[in-house]
């Protein structure tokens, strides 16, 4: 009897460890997942006020800025329909470039521009996110349309 | 010439791996000895025809053969020799290759150790292994045959991609798939002995000593990965939870747990179905993750294949084999019963613990890396999942789990009697608190409340590691090579603990913009911008930056980043320079040339980072050392030597 109660405490702890860990993993989750949005998405107000999400498409030719000696640059992101500019203050990644997929990670700030806080370019010259390469396809049909 | 006999040579081994499958499984049902007896020949027989294929793959990389697409597309006539050999498994086709060779030496490695064991037991082992080789092999020469010509011969190849250009990354993929596929031991006994529906201590011995060196290697296949993502793609960190590190990652936490699991199995004959379920998801993890990397269903700078029609293939391949072993568990487990009883506070609760905290980790990394694919196949938009999620959730398993190893170390078997073993264990926490607390305040001052914790739970599993090893040896009792390589990974997970603890809360990093002589300070180093000059290497010329760090103004270290150009992928790549120290990793990276004489460079300065290195070697080393006890050796089946040494079994059958 007392074995049989023992293990049912043993159980009944197991059950509410898991729990706990569900429950608190559940909550990180819910509150650390990152969303992609593409300009258009972000013209047409779908982000959260503050809400940190990814910012994905191409690198607009000709719109990278630099103060010649200064680690900031702006640049703008665009699915060729809408574009949102960019501020970045950390080195760029190795395959950063006009013209070439990029994919962003930051905040929208109150002018309007998105802060980055990370840079990512892939290493492949063919690779182009998936997300990107999904939006700048929708973008063709829907303007084909 | 060559890639042909290879390509014939790949048949041939999928040819003896059916037979391999066919007479191992078919063997023991029909009661056929001949066909037993001809399973270590079918076994033999693909190993010479793998070796073979590989053979031909390396020549056909050494002589810079473009006439076959794998080799175009992954070398080129400038590549060093070393480099050209590991492009071998610098892409997909070859990689598969390499774990179809590698299951290979694991199957010969088994047939050879295992004589003793009991016949039709070992024909289904092999039968089982036979068809995973089955079901690689035509994966490989269906949808992934390196051996492809190309008509006419590219001139010159594509080159090998300049981030694999490394040496840790050309080890990288052997260690990981040996541990990987070393998994598939503990899987196929796992499966032979459901369906012969008996599972013996015996079993759980013979089992151990593959498991473990699975484990060792797996675990520094995972260390090397992690080194080559610090130093050579220069993010300057260890762990990333990047899809491709949580992949082999998670077989790893589960197969900590299948070794801890089967040692209960061994000592008390308990967790039996349990320790089945884990061998069948540590290596069911194992091929996930070779299908995430491999089919690039996940986005990710290792995801250098992608064809959605592989991904099917190996889709439907996980299906069968994971369905397959689970629905012999569904049938079989239950007659696998064990029922004895053991205290709430005996070794067997605290195993039982680690098992649970181990398995809640993985399903958590499981969760976070299976998410965006979920979420992605159900329409609801393209989510990602980073550091933010990951390192508080994994925190909550992983924190018991280390706090509880120096206690559990130390029950002992079945009686709750705690108190035997109070003193070790209270003087080593007394100790631990006491030295982490001075190198807190003395060495970091203060900051993040992880990194005490941390340190203190890092000290603690190593002084009480010691504790064990240095009473036998101080009361003149002999030390076995289990015990001994248990201590020795325990030690190992301090150093990796202390290590990360330290590294994740006390690092600097700083990105600027510096002209030449001017400075940057990071913490007590000041780091020096001195300018950059042109270098060339084999293959590359680059851009070579001269960064001086100093120290209360006496020079540290002089560091020269550079940023490539591969001259065939026409790739800029950056190579990060690294001082290492004991203590720390002073790290300096390129950005590049932000106008005005002036260059963006990424500076770290990362206390004990390699410690987790360190630690991790530390494990596999503890891990080789237990898989070759003795114990495991002895050739003999239990069974004939039941009177004396099953009498826990007895006892345990008993109560």
């Amino acid at each position: 009897m007392i074995a049989r109660r023992r293990r049912l405490v043993l159980v009944l702890g197991i059950v509410a460890g898991v729990a706990v860990a569900g429950g608190l993993a559940l909550q990180a989750f819910r509150s650390n997942v990152t969303f992609f949005f593409d300009p258009t998405q972000v013209a047409a107000g779908e982000v959260k006020p503050g809400q940190r999400f990814r910012l994905g498409g191409m690198v607009k030719e000709g719109s990278l800025i630099r103060q010649a000696g200064e680690l900031e640059v702006r640049f703008a992101v665009t699915d060729f329909k809408r574009e949102v500019p960019v501020v970045y203050r950390n080195v760029l990644p190795d395959l950063f470039r006009e013209g070439a997929g990029v994919v962003a990670h930051g905040r929208m700030q109150a002018d309007g521009s998105f802060l980055a806080d990370e840079v990512l370019a892939k290493h492949d010259e063919k690779y182009m996110p998936p997300e990107v390469a999904r939006s700048l396809k929708k973008g063709e049909t829907r303007s084909g349309m | 010439m060559t890639p042909e006999i290879g390509h014939y040579a790949l048949v041939l081994a999928l040819l003896l791996a059916a037979a391999q499958a066919l007479f191992g499984l078919l063997g023991p049902v029909l009661a056929q000895q001949r066909y037993v007896q001809a399973v270590p020949f079918a076994v033999a027989g693909q190993f010479v025809f793998t070796v073979l294929a590989m053979a031909c793959l390396v020549n056909a990389f050494v002589q810079m053969d473009f006439s076959v697409r794998y080799v175009a597309e992954n070398a080129n006539s400038a590549l060093p020799l070393f480099f050209r050999v590991a492009a071998v498994w610098g892409a997909h086709e070859g990689s598969l290759l390499l774990w179809i060779l590698v299951l290979s030496v694991w199957t010969v490695a088994v047939t050879l150790r295992s004589r003793a064991l009991p016949q039709r037991f070992m024909a289904r082992v092999l039968g089982i292994m036979g068809l995973l080789s089955v079901g690689f092999l035509i994966f490989t020469l269906a949808t992934s045959n390196p051996f492809l010509r190309l008509d006419p011969a590219a001139p010159d190849g594509r080159d090998l991609n300049p981030v694999l250009q490394d040496f840790a990354l050309a080890i990288h993929p052997p260690m990981l798939y040996t541990g990987y596929v070393g998994l598939s031991v503990a899987f196929a006994f796992a499966c032979a002995a459901m369906i012969e529906g008996q599972l013996d201590q015996a079993w759980a011995r013979w089992t151990r000593p593959w498991t473990t060196l699975a484990w060792a290697f797996l675990t520094a296949g995972i260390a090397l990965g992690s080194w080559w993502a610090y130093y050579e793609l220069g993010w300057g960190g260890f762990w990333f939870w990047d899809p491709v590190e949580n992949a082999s990652f998670m077989p790893w936490l589960v197969a900590t747990a299948l070794i801890h699991s089967l040692a209960v199995t061994d000592k008390r004959g308990l967790f039996k179905s349990w320790t089945l379920l884990l061998a069948i998801t540590g290596f069911s993890l194992s091929l996930l993750g070779t299908f995430l990397v491999r089919s690039g269903v996940l986005v990710s700078v290792h995801s250098f294949a992608a064809d959605p029609a592989r991904g099917i293939f190996i889709l439907a391949f996980l299906v069968i084999v994971i369905g397959g072993a689970l629905t012999l568990y569904a049938w079989r487990a239950p007659l696998l019963r064990s029922n004895a009883g053991f205290e709430l506070t005996s070794r067997e609760s605290f195993l039982l613990f680690n098992n649970i905290l181990l398995v809640i980790a993985a399903a958590v990394i499981f969760g976070g890396t299976m998410a965006p694919m979920i979420s992605d196949a159900l329409g609801q938009g393209a989510l990602s999942v980073g550091p933010q999620y990951f390192n508080p959730s994994f925190l909550v398993p992983a924190l018991p789990l280390l706090a509880l190893v120096s206690v559990g170390m130390h029950a002992s078997w079945k009686r709750g009697n705690l108190s035997r073993t109070q003193r070790p264990v209270l003087a080593t926490l007394v100790l631990a608190v006491a030295l982490a607390l001075a190198v807190w305040l003395g060495a970091y001052g203060t900051g993040s409340l992880m990194l005490p914790v941390g340190l203190g739970l890092g000290v603690w599993i190593i002084l009480s590691s010691l504790v064990d090893p240095i009473d036998r040896l101080r009361r003149g009792l002999s030390l076995s090579a289990g015990v001994l390589g248990m201590s020795v990974a325990h030690i190992g997970l301090g150093l990796l603990t202390l290590g990360i603890a330290v590294v994740q809360t006390a690092s600097i990093e700083r990105d600027s913009a510096l002209v030449v002589g001017q400075r940057a300070q990071l913490g007590a180093y000041s780091f020096r911008f001195d300018g950059v000059e042109p270098a060339e290497g084999a293959n590359f010329n680059a851009t070579q930056a001269k960064v001086t760090v100093q120290r209360d103004g006496a020079d540290v270290a002089v560091l020269q980043p550079q940023k490539r150009n591969y001259w065939v992928q026409r790739n800029a790549m950056t190579e990060a320079a690294i001082k290492t120290q004991w203590n720390q990793d002073l790290f300096v990276a390129m950005g590049e040339d932000v106008g005005k004489g002036a260059w963006s460079l990424r500076m770290q300065v990362r206390p004990l980072i390699q410690f987790v290195w360190f630690g991790a070697i530390i494990m596999m080393l503890g891990g080789i050392i237990a898989g070759l006890d003795r114990r495991y050796r002895q050739l003999k089946p239990i069974a004939e030597q039941e009177p004396n040494t099953v009498g826990i079994a007895a006892e345990a059958r008993t109560a």
